[in-house]
């Protein structure tokens, strides 16, 4: 197991340094002048040309390639482009916090209802509870999330005025009680996106427990069927769930781009977003970085999990 | 209702039960009426569909999402089990009755150990943590697994077949049931591995007074195992009696047909064809017509089509639903063959060992095997499972590349190695057919594009004259022109093998490796195909390695025989040698462990222990830890040398054959 923890995060490395190295080509071959992106349109000439100087913009290919990767290496990304002031990762780790924080809320919300609501699916299989439960799923995962974002906010918002229609940087000032008004409706947005996969996910594979021979085997011994789902199924079926929910972690910290324009969120994905139009090459290159480790963090743990559940996925891990 | 009645350990009268498919009831079991006393034993046999599993399952009331009882009462010990609501029927099971399942190693769960589902089982009898560990040791102990707490701690998958089986059965015996139901307990597991369960089995069912209810495909097995046995046919139990009776002088068409296309004892291709069913078993939920059997009877009359067959009562407790129960002895038995012998001419000459490296160990899966193959010659492979049969099928046909220094000459000139450096004749003179024709053949091509492909590969025929190739093809299989047209998923598993031994004839192959061909399908199925694989090989001259754990089959098929053991060959000869005279001790074992059909009482040699590791072979001879004979302080250090006792018969033992013979025939 060791071994594999080893293998799995030098292999993370390597993925890591071929990213950075994908990352830095890309912006070395967009036909706009990041200098130009950050100072404006109308900014002089000699004023471009020496921003280009003072960040290294003239340097060779290879120069600038290396010091990305030195940075990386030393965990000093410099400063950004656009805000000066700012070294890349402390401009970074406040919104990385606010996602987070949004992004673990949304778990907290989504995962145990449908969990939940994909064994009971299972349960009553083929009947009006499963094909309800099937259609709510299949509904909110396919409305995009800054729709439901909307929506929500337009319902509880305004109308009901239940919680805070968008975010405001007065919750910064309360406690993370109080901040909950501002951001329970993008988290519920978050949620019923998520809803739909998982409980997908968890009911594919309660189904395939229930119909295996060992379900069979306790079923023949007596067990009730709450003993039979909480020994038996839930164990075997929760391997295809948790490898979905640890993509969806990666992708809640990064993708939710919608979802913060919409309640106005200050989150991760909008300094991304910002920091690719700006021309931020720093900022962006860093996030871009960040947010696929978090991914395969995310991913790691997953398959750790699962291995620790199913003795036969640990064999496969050995082996592999 | 009458005292005799209560006391039956399993009484079923006239269950009805359907499978509902899309709102449509289709019949499944049509009236089974049978019963069972405590302490005795019962089977069912029949082909699969007949309903013989759905019963089995039936006799616990555990049904598949859509089945539905639509008549009839099963009373175990007395309690009407279809009456019974969610709560009792859970007590039933918990206290009553007990299942064995056909595949142990999917019937526990892989994600916990032995020790937590054994341990289940007796906490849910409401005894306390500490008190059910202790009944868990105590129930592997008496299902004879020497080291209990090595078992307790590990996963399924960490145990053999055999092993979880027993593990299987200590937990169904937990609650000391009355009722033990066995559905095709030992299907799966190696010859000698059967045996053994089956000895448990019978020594528990003294032991306990357990009723058991078996279920086996193998009617050698029921025949060992059972005091009465009914046959089974299109939901109905169509002959029922002592097992020594229906065996011996069966009084219904179809039970006679099922016997008679086994291979019997000393039954061999040059002598007769095997007897077949023609046809195949009525569609699931269909009407049927009058008498179930008609379609296929070869005694039917008119008086069958016409009207339901009674009951015709033969002796007490004997009974067979048959117009002509008289008749079935007119039967025609034997239909001779007429093939040609093998030829002396060497096609392939092989010396081969392989070894694999694994996780920096070497492993010697194939150690000197030195075996040839004349044409026309089919060469049987038995062993247990790890014995290296698969694994040299695999060297001879490259999928396995063999280690330096091996060799394989097929007709006069050295083949390479690995198969992609073969030319397209030498891949093509070789082809093989597996085991299972369902994952061999693609599910999403037609038949006729299976064939074609194979065709066009091999022969590097153009589109016309692949065309003409395969309607010979299948006219040879006797496949009709509907049937290349089908998807594989349409045909039933004797045609889909059909297909698949289409495909490896494709190119008129020097030899074909059959990897244990028939063994998915039904007997009356295997029938048809071993008669067809004989035909076709007197045609072509097609020489055959043929690969069964069935000794019954390859008795009937081979021509030559070899026996091996942890990637060695122990003995060779030709079947008559083998099934005849002095044999190695492996082979006199696994010769003894075949549950035989006639029911003359076996002496079993019984082996200890599993086959060990080829990973550690043992020392000397690599049988000895296992070997009845073993003579002490020789076979644990010498490899025995290979000794020719006649020509032809080779046995790789240190104890000369004439002492072998006069040990053996002691027995």
């Amino acid at each position: 197991m060791a071994r594999y923890i080893v293998r799995r995060v030098l292999l993370s490395i390597v993925t890591l340094w071929l990213l950075a190295t994908i990352v830095f080509l890309m912006t070395w071959v967009l036909p706009s002048d990041p200098a130009r992106l950050i100072l404006g349109a109308q900014a002089p000439e000699q004023s471009v040309a020496a921003f280009r100087l003072r960040v290294g913009l003239d340097d060779s290919f290879f120069a600038q390639y290396f010091r990305l990767i030195k940075g990386l290496v030393t965990f000093d990304f410099g400063h950004s482009w656009k805000y000066e002031t700012y070294e890349v990762w402390d401009y970074l780790r406040t919104p990385l916090a606010k996602t987070s924080k949004l992004a673990i809320i949304a778990m907290i919300i989504t995962a145990p209802i449908s969990i939940l609501a994909g064994l009971i699916a299972a349960k009553f299989r083929d009947r009006k509870l499963d094909r309800g439960i099937v259609l709510v799923g299949l509904a909110a995962s396919s409305i995009p999330e800054f729709v439901t974002g909307a929506l929500l906010a337009v319902v509880f918002g305004l109308k009901l005025e239940w919680f805070e229609p968008v975010y405001s940087t007065e919750a910064e000032k309360l406690s993370l009680w109080g901040q909950l008004s501002y951001l329970m409706l993008p988290a519920l947005a978050l949620a019923l996106a998520y809803f739909g996969y998982i409980a997908r996910m968890m009911r594919a594979g309660t189904i395939r427990a229930l119909d295996s021979d060992y379900v069979r085997t306790a079923t023949m011994k007596g067990l009730s069927s709450t003993q039979v789902m909480s020994r038996h199924v839930l164990r075997n079926a929760a391997a295809p769930t948790i490898t979905v929910m640890s993509v969806q972690i990666g992708y809640l910290v990064s993708g939710i781009i919608g979802v913060e324009l919409v309640f106005n969120y200050p989150g991760f994905s909008r300094v991304l977003l910002d920091a690719a139009i700006d021309g931020d090459l720093p900022v962006l290159q860093v996030a871009v970085i960040v947010s696929a480790l978090i991914y395969m963090v995310a991913t790691l743990m997953a398959d750790l999990l699962i291995a620790w559940l199913n003795p036969r996925a640990r064999l496969e891990l050995g082996a592999s | 209702m009458t005292i005799t009645t209560s006391t039956l350990a399993l009484d079923i009268k006239d269950l009805e039960l359907a499978y509902v498919v899309r709102g449509i009831n289709r019949p499944v079991l049509r009236g089974v009426s049978f019963s069972i006393k405590p302490g005795e034993a019962y089977g069912l046999v029949g082909e699969s569909g007949c309903g013989k599993s759905t019963t089995a399952y039936a006799a616990l009331r555990y049904m598949p999402r859509n089945g539905v009882i639509t008549g009839g009462h099963i009373l175990v010990d007395g309690d009407d089990i279809t009456a019974m609501n969610r709560n009792q029927l859970r007590e039933f099971r918990m206290h009553k009755a007990s299942m064995v399942y056909q595949d142990p190693g999917t019937a526990l769960n892989p994600t916990l150990k032995i020790s937590k589902q054994l341990v289940e089982a007796f906490t849910i009898l409401g005894q306390s943590r500490d008190h059910a560990h202790a009944s868990a040791i105590a129930a592997l102990q008496r299902v004879q697994i020497a080291d209990p707490d090595r078992v307790m701690g590990r996963y399924p998958h960490q145990l053999s077949g055999g092993m979880l089986q027993r593990v299987v059965i200590a937990m169904a015996l937990a609650c000391d049931p009355k009722l033990l139901v066995l559905d095709e307990p030992t299907t799966g597991l190696d010859a000698t591995v059967e045996a053994e369960v089956l000895d448990l089995v019978r020594n528990l069912r003294s032991e306990t007074g357990a009723a058991i209810l078996l279920i086996a495909h193998n009617l050698g097995v029921i025949r060992s195992m059972c005091d009465r046995v009914g046959v089974m046919y299109a939901g109905k139990i169509v002959e029922e009696g002592d097992a020594s009776e229906v065996f011996d002088g069966p009084k219904h068409p179809y039970t006679v047909g099922l016997l008679r296309s086994l291979p019997r004892r000393g039954m061999h291709k040059r002598h007769a064809a095997l007897a077949t069913i023609p046809g195949s078993l009525p569609v699931l939920g269909s009407d049927l017509p009058t008498c179930v059997y008609v379609d296929r009877c070869p005694i039917v009359s008119d008086v069958c089509r016409n009207e339901v067959p009674p009951i015709a009562q033969l002796s007490s407790g004997h009974y067979t639903r048959c117009h002509h129960p008289d008749q079935v002895a007119k039967i025609d038995d034997l239909v001779p063959a007429n093939l040609r012998d093998a030829g002396d001419q060497t096609v392939l000459q092989m010396e081969v060992s392989k070894t694999f490296r694994q996780s920096g160990h070497d492993v010697p899966a194939l150690v000197g095997v030195n075996l040839s193959l004349t044409d026309g010659e089919t060469l049987g492979l038995v062993g247990e499972s790890g014995s290296g049969k698969t694994t040299l099928a695999k060297a001879i046909l490259g999928v396995h590349a063999g280690d330096a220094g091996s060799r394989l000459t097929l007709d006069q000139h050295e083949l390479a190695s690995k198969i992609t450096k073969r030319s397209t004749d030498d891949k093509r003179a070789m082809q093989i057919i597996f085991q299972n024709p369902d994952s061999a053949l693609n599910a999403s091509w037609t038949v006729r594009n299976i064939l074609q492909r194979s065709v066009r590969k091999l022969t590097g025929k153009n589109k016309i004259d692949a065309d003409a190739r395969v309607a010979i093809l299948a006219e040879h299989l006797r496949l009709s022109p509907r049937h290349l047209d089908m998807k594989p998923s349409q045909l039933s598993g004797g045609l889909k093998q059909r297909v698949a031994i289409a495909r490896a004839f494709a190119g008129d192959p020097r030899i074909v490796v059959c990897d244990e061909p028939t063994s998915a399908l039904d007997v009356s199925v295997q029938a048809a195909i071993l008669n067809l694989l004989a035909e076709l090989q007197s045609e072509q001259r097609t020489s055959y390695v043929f690969i069964s754990h069935d000794l019954g089959v390859v008795r009937y098929l081979a021509d030559r025989i070899a026996v091996m053991y942890l990637g060695r060959i122990m003995e060779v000869g030709t079947t008559d040698q083998i099934f005849g005279g002095v044999n190695h001790p492996y082979t006199e074992a696994l010769l003894s462990a075949v549950p035989n059909l006639d029911g003359a009482p076996s002496r079993r040699i019984k082996l200890a222990g599993e086959i060990p590791s080829p990973a550690n072979p043992p020392s000397g001879c690599v049988f000895h830890p296992r070997c009845p004979r073993a003579i002490a302080g020789l076979c644990e250090t010498a490899e025995p040398p290979v000794v020719e006792v006649s020509v032809g018969h080779a046995i790789r033992c240190h104890i000369p054959p004439a002492e072998l013979r006069a040990l053996q025939s002691a027995n």
